[in-house]
């Protein structure tokens, strides 16, 4: 089955077509089941392949295969080409498994929308685009399912577009990620020309070959890089994903949490041998992924949207993954991509099913004490919380701890400081949201037609499941304390990445650990302490520090700023081109060319008076005239 | 003995005669008719100049002439009774649909 590995993408791909087309005249119980069936089908051809490739030992032996060629240009080249190695096996093994249980998720949590179809056809085509940009085998091609994804995204953000919130929140995600993909074109383009090939090999290859000198592969990472920080939201093009949580819950928790947002950290990892040649490069995205991950998370301490809450995460654990790939930890970057996977979208699809309960309730002043109410639901979203918080045992603590350990190892201690620091935030707004929203009292006024009780099978095993894997997904990414042999992700992607991550000591190591768990424990106890045991504190200290409290909640006047500073020129601008140029020159030359028309037309008209005798005169006159010119 | 000049000199009248009759009149049968007149007034032309040069084209030439000229007349006509049928009139003044 592993051979078959190239329909990996093409399964959903074909589905979303059928959707697309026919969708509406099939029943809703019927694209329900097709839409998940095809990503299940991708999902075990995965499985399959991943079982291959890891027998065959490591990334040792990669699944590759051309489908078709695509570009032949003079001595350039593009294929159509797939290849399954390790570091794509666990990205398409999070994209199609996650993705399977949100599909299922969806089942039920958009039961009672109207466009049933057109919501599974996107999801679907999404998780084609997402499968072609992770098994693409050259960069021209991710790029195709880059693309395609952000369509995706946009899509989804809008789905509900008669909100204007969302269609103006579609309109952002998709203008933010312009600027991102710009830069990540002219990278790809700026490496075919010195590079010569698209293939992922050849490109990483590229700077130990000399093709590539140390300026220009910092010139072409640090352009990729900006393609990354649009599509993983980092700093500066982090403004849309907070407001993409218009979009629904399901399409947050697979788009915006668990796969799209994380193609930036994929990509890096892909290119590692370019990132890996150009030390100031790998800088530039350790430090953009610590200042975003600390400086996301003071934003989500003030957020009363649990979905914005959540969103805010997002961006902060992106940050951290980024810290991994900066300081050459690839594979801990990997992990962290994994386990978050799991978590935050849990973390979602929980936060779905209580908005969902409450009839579309999402600001956690108006929830509290849901504990009783929805049990299964709390429990998972209390173990998702710990997972994201980094207590021990939990995946989150895992991963968390491998980034921590990689950026001190590699001497990087002020990323490390930021790390913890950002370690603490996470901790403490987790909790801050556990103790507002589930604990505590109701302060839930039952909407007419909520339902109080727990939520549909559909949606509480997805969830489940997933917080099984959040709990123990860490055990595959045991740090090398336990043994050489512990770390089985990292062993699996030795393959992938060109260098190994740098390790401590032993006893460092467990000195690490300790501290990543003490600050985890310091931010949940200041939540237990200023949500649970004295909840009037924190108004106290926002009016005792107005000055920062309004800086976080209004998140640091960002979006006012690019506001001003951006898209508020911009629209003068066209609209003094529009008076200027559009209405004056352009339109003025067509209007004046008409009116040029018409009054020439005006004066010859008189020659036409339709009388055949002045025709006739004007023929003999005519002719009179030849023959005089003939004779004479 | 008659010389060729004088059959020329009769087709330059008959010519003339036609065209004074086509912008003098203004129904369109007798229009029509000065142009008939005008016609055989070029094939008198072509006759005598074929004659004066002494070969026969000239005159074969005209026989095909007065064969597609009948069936131009006849289309003419036709055209004309239409016109007739549908607008209850034949004055050219009337017809000036064209007109800009």
């Amino acid at each position: 089955m592993a051979r078959y590995f190239w329909l990996i993408p093409l399964v959903p791909g074909a589905s979303a077509f059928v959707l697309l087309l026919f969708g509406r005249r099939f029943s809703r119980r019927w694209v329900a089941w097709q839409a998940s069936a095809a990503v299940f089908l991708s999902f075990a051809l995965t499985v399959a392949a991943l079982a291959k490739i890891s027998a065959a030992g490591g990334g040792a032996a990669p699944l590759s295969k051309v489908l078709l060629s695509w570009i032949v240009s003079g001595a350039f080249s593009a294929s159509v080409a797939l290849t399954f190695d390790g570091l794509a096996a666990v990205m398409a093994a999070v994209v199609t498994g996650v993705g399977f249980l949100i599909h299922v998720y969806s089942a039920a949590y958009m039961a009672e929308d109207r466009a049933y179809s057109r919501y599974f056809a996107f999801l679907n085509l999404f998780t084609f685009f997402m499968l072609v940009l992770v098994l693409a085998s050259d960069i021209v091609l991710m790029f195709v399912g880059w693309e395609g994804v952000g369509l995706c995204s946009y899509l989804l953000i809008g789905f509900w577009f008669d909100r204007p919130a969302a269609a103006a929140a579609g309109l952002k995600a998709f203008l933010v990620n312009r600027i991102g993909d710009a830069a990540f074109m002219v990278g790809v383009l700026f490496l075919l020309a010195n590079v010569g090939s698209s293939s992922f090999a050849a490109i990483n290859a590229a700077p130990g070959s000399g093709l590539l000198g140390p300026g220009p592969a910092t010139l072409a990472a640090i352009l990729l890089f900006v393609g990354a920080t649009g599509k993983s939201a980092q700093i500066p093009l982090y403004v849309w994903l907070p407001d993409a949580m218009e979009g629904p819950t399901p399409v947050s928790a697979l788009i915006h949490a668990a796969t799209m947002v994380t193609a930036g950290v994929y990509m890096v990892c892909r290119l590692n041998g370019l990132f890996t040649a150009s030390p100031a490069a790998s800088s530039v995205v350790a430090w953009v992924g610590a200042v975003t991950a600390v400086y996301a998370a003071t934003m989500a301490l003030v957020q009363h949207d649990l979905k914005r809450v959540l969103a805010y995460s997002t961006i902060s654990q992106i940050g951290y993954m980024f810290i991994g790939c900066g300081v050459g930890a690839y594979a801990a970057g990997m992990f962290h991509l994994l386990t978050h996977a799991f978590f935050k979208s849990l973390l979602f699809l929980a936060a779905g099913s209580v908005i969902h309960a409450l009839g579309g309730e999402q600001d956690m002043r108006r929830m509290g004490g849901l504990r009783k109410r929805l049990p299964v639901t709390s429990f998972v979203f209390l173990i998702g919380a710990l997972a994201v918080s980094g207590i021990p045992f939990l995946s989150g603590f895992f991963s968390k701890d491998a980034i921590l350990t990689g950026a001190y190892a590699g001497g990087r201690y002020a990323l490390y400081a930021l790390g913890l620091a950002a370690a603490v935030l996470t901790a403490f707004y987790m909790f801050r949201l556990v103790y507002v929203a589930f604990y505590g009292a109701e302060r839930t006024s039952p909407a007419p037609g909520a339902q109080s009780h727990e939520q549909p099978r559909a949606m509480t095993v997805p969830l489940i499941v997933l917080a099984v894997l959040s709990a123990v997904a860490g055990l595959i990414g045991l740090p090398a304390l336990f043994g050489e042999r512990a770390n089985v992700i990292g062993r699996f992607l030795e393959g992938s990445f060109a260098a190994a991550a740098p390790h401590p000591a032993p006893s460092t190591e467990i000195a690490l650990s300790l501290a990543a768990t003490a600050s985890a424990l310091l931010g949940l106890g200041l939540a237990f302490l200023l949500y649970r045991r004295s909840p009037g504190i924190p108004a106290r200290l926002a009016g005792r520090f107005p000055g920062i409290h309004r800086l976080l909640v209004r998140k640091y006047y960002v979006d006012e700023a690019y506001d001003a500073v951006i898209v508020r020129p911009l629209v003068r601008g066209a609209e003094a081109i529009y008076e200027r140029f559009d209405l004056k020159v352009v339109d003025g030359a067509l209007n004046g060319s008409a009116a040029a028309a018409t009054r020439a037309g005006r004066g010859l008209n008189a020659l036409q008076s339709g009388l055949v005798r002045d025709y006739a005169l004007a023929f003999l006159l005519g002719a009179i005239l030849f023959l005089g010119f003939l004779i004479l | 003995m008659i010389a060729p000049a004088a059959f020329f000199v009769l087709a330059v009248v008959l010519f003339v005669l036609g065209v004074i009759a086509f912008f003098v009149k203004k129904d369109l049968l007798t229009q029509f008719m000065a142009v008939e007149v005008m016609l055989n007034a070029g094939n008198l032309a072509l006759l005598a100049l074929a004659k004066a040069s002494g070969r026969p084209d000239g005159q074969a030439l005209v026989l095909f002439i007065i064969t597609v000229a009948a069936a131009e007349a006849v289309i003419g006509l036709a055209i004309i009774v239409l016109i007739f049928r549908q607008r209850k009139s034949i004055r050219t003044d009337d017809l000036e649909d064209l007109k800009g």
